[in-house]
């Protein structure tokens, strides 16, 4: 048993892999290149300055195109990189849901527009759309079973859109934070706790700016260890004070004047806290971190770069989209 | 006692195949580990193969190390040369010299392997700073240096000895 452990411990060590991302590391854009992109006066000149680096493949002409193929060269990347891609489904439950979302809306309203699935998921979406559409939840993985039907009945019986929404965001929180938190990987671990963490202070704020009952709040916040769910709860039924007082008591304290700003100033907040727990990884050769860092630096620079193309085409000053843009690993 | 004194060889030589073979494995370990990181570098950059194949080397030397003690100890202890009377404490004694080569080998040589692929990483991400890069690792390589020269002192030192 020692010796398998060892042996599993030294064929987990992702050598190979790491040294290759370390070259990629290379090619990632760095705060000067953030800089040429401000230069630039328009989105036409931005996506020549990005094609120039690389960005982009045969055939993608538009902004969309374009950040949609980097993170599909990510993916592939990522894929030859390692021997079981389920190490990283982490970061691929989000899309499961979102797929499902999307198949028991377009089958309860019986419109059929596959450009709505994410590629990029653990489940091919046909194959969702194959279980909402005969039923047969047992197609699913045993995470997805039980709150499919239930989101589906939801919708089927009530039609109400928000709470199968609702239940099933509820349902790919849960499972992005206990994968996460299984998967024994420090950095892993940190990004579920900073993702579900952010999950519940938005949905609290939400719910006191809506004026959501205790209820909601039950079926809506996801269990993590860095905030007490009854607390804010209890706070978010209390008022907008309230959940800015608990959290002060919490390792979210930092983010209380960019929730005081605006959600997009939180979001933005959560991003860079993303970075700084990734940039150690820079200096470490060994284990899977380094590759789930450079994962989300990627996706960190692709909502950096989408951020800054759309602030160019339309026309938005240079000084209100530097207030958006996220920090960067390199 | 007498009889003990029959397996004096047994000891000794015991101490030469470990020396040969336990840094042995640990620098096979180690240069393998040297190898894969730098397989990786090259996928992406092919024109740092000198670089990378330097630092996959550096963990190689414990084994030749170890080798090096191992023929030592053989040409004393009369299969290669020397004397072939070795009683039971000079084959003890012969056994401990071995030890640091040994012991030392082993450790430092994957150690040294963990260095020489964190420096593979800098020479992937910054190929100018080469030598700065290959320093790390090379430190490593001073540990295994003085195992090998006190083995070698003290399998000489024994060979000497009337016991």
């Amino acid at each position: 048993m020692r010796k398998e452990n060892k042996s599993e411990i030294t064929d987990k060590q992702y050598i190979y892999a790491v040294a290759r991302i370390r070259s990629k590391e290379l090619s990632l854009i760095s705060k000067s290149d953030i800089e040429q992109l401000m230069s630039c006066k328009t989105e036409i000149e931005c996506l020549r300055y990005l094609a120039d680096k690389g960005w982009g493949k045969e055939g993608t002409h538009t902004s969309d195109q374009i950040l949609a193929s980097e993170r599909e060269k990510t993916w592939e990347l990522l894929k030859e990189l390692v021997e079981d891609i389920s190490v990283f489904n982490t970061f691929l439950y989000g899309n499961d849901y979102h797929n499902l979302k999307a198949a028991i809306k377009q089958i309860y309203k019986g419109t059929n527009n596959p450009n709505i699935y994410l590629s990029n998921s653990t489940i091919d979406p046909n194959i969702i759309i194959k279980a909402v559409t005969e039923r047969d939840f047992s197609l699913l993985p045993e995470h997805m079973r039980e709150v499919a039907e239930e989101a589906y009945q939801i919708q089927l019986h009530t039609g109400d859109s928000q709470l199968c929404d609702l239940v099933l965001d509820k349902a790919a929180l849960d499972s992005i934070y206990s994968h996460g938190k299984a998967s024994g990987n420090e950095l892993i671990s940190q990004y579920v706790e900073l993702k579900v963490a952010a999950a519940n202070i938005n949905i609290a704020i939400r719910s006191v700016k809506t004026g959501k009952d205790e209820e909601f709040l039950q079926r809506s916040l996801a269990e993590c260890e860095s905030l007490n769910k009854s607390k804010l709860i209890q706070s978010a039924l209390e008022g907008m004070e309230a959940i800015y007082e608990y959290l002060l008591t919490t390792d979210y304290s930092d983010a209380l004047p960019a929730l005081k700003e605006s959600s997009q100033a939180f979001e933005r907040w959560c991003d860079n806290r993303i970075v700084e727990y990734i940039r150690p990884q820079k200096y470490n050769p060994f284990t899977l971190s380094p590759l789930a860092a450079y994962l989300l630096a990627r996706e960190n620079e692709i909502k950096t770069v989408r951020i800054l193309l759309s602030g160019k085409r339309n026309d938005i000053s240079d000084d209100i989209i530097r207030e958006r843009l996220r920090e960067m690993y390199v | 006692m007498e009889i003990l004194n029959d397996y004096g060889i047994v000891l000794a030589l015991a101490g030469a195949v470990l020396a040969a073979l336990i840094p042995g494995m640990a620098s096979a370990k180690a240069v393998s580990m040297g190898g894969i990181a730098g397989a990786g570098v090259i996928t992406e950059d092919p024109a740092q193969f000198g670089k990378v194949l330097i630092l996959q080397l550096l963990p190689g030397t414990q084994g030749i190390y170890g080798l090096l003690i191992a023929f030592i100890t053989l040409s004393q202890i009369g299969i290669l040369g020397g004397e072939g009377d070795i009683s039971f404490v000079k084959g003890a004694l012969y056994f401990a010299a071995c030890l640091p080569m040994i012991i030392v080998g082993y450790t430092s040589a994957v150690r040294q392997a963990n260095a020489s692929v964190a420096s593979i990483g800098v020479v992937a991400k910054k190929p100018d700073q080469f030598g700065k890069a290959m320093i790390f690792p090379a430190m490593v390589e001073t540990y295994a240096i003085l195992a090998l020269l006190i083995s070698m002192l003290a399998v000489n030192g024994v060979s000497g000895l009337s016991i």
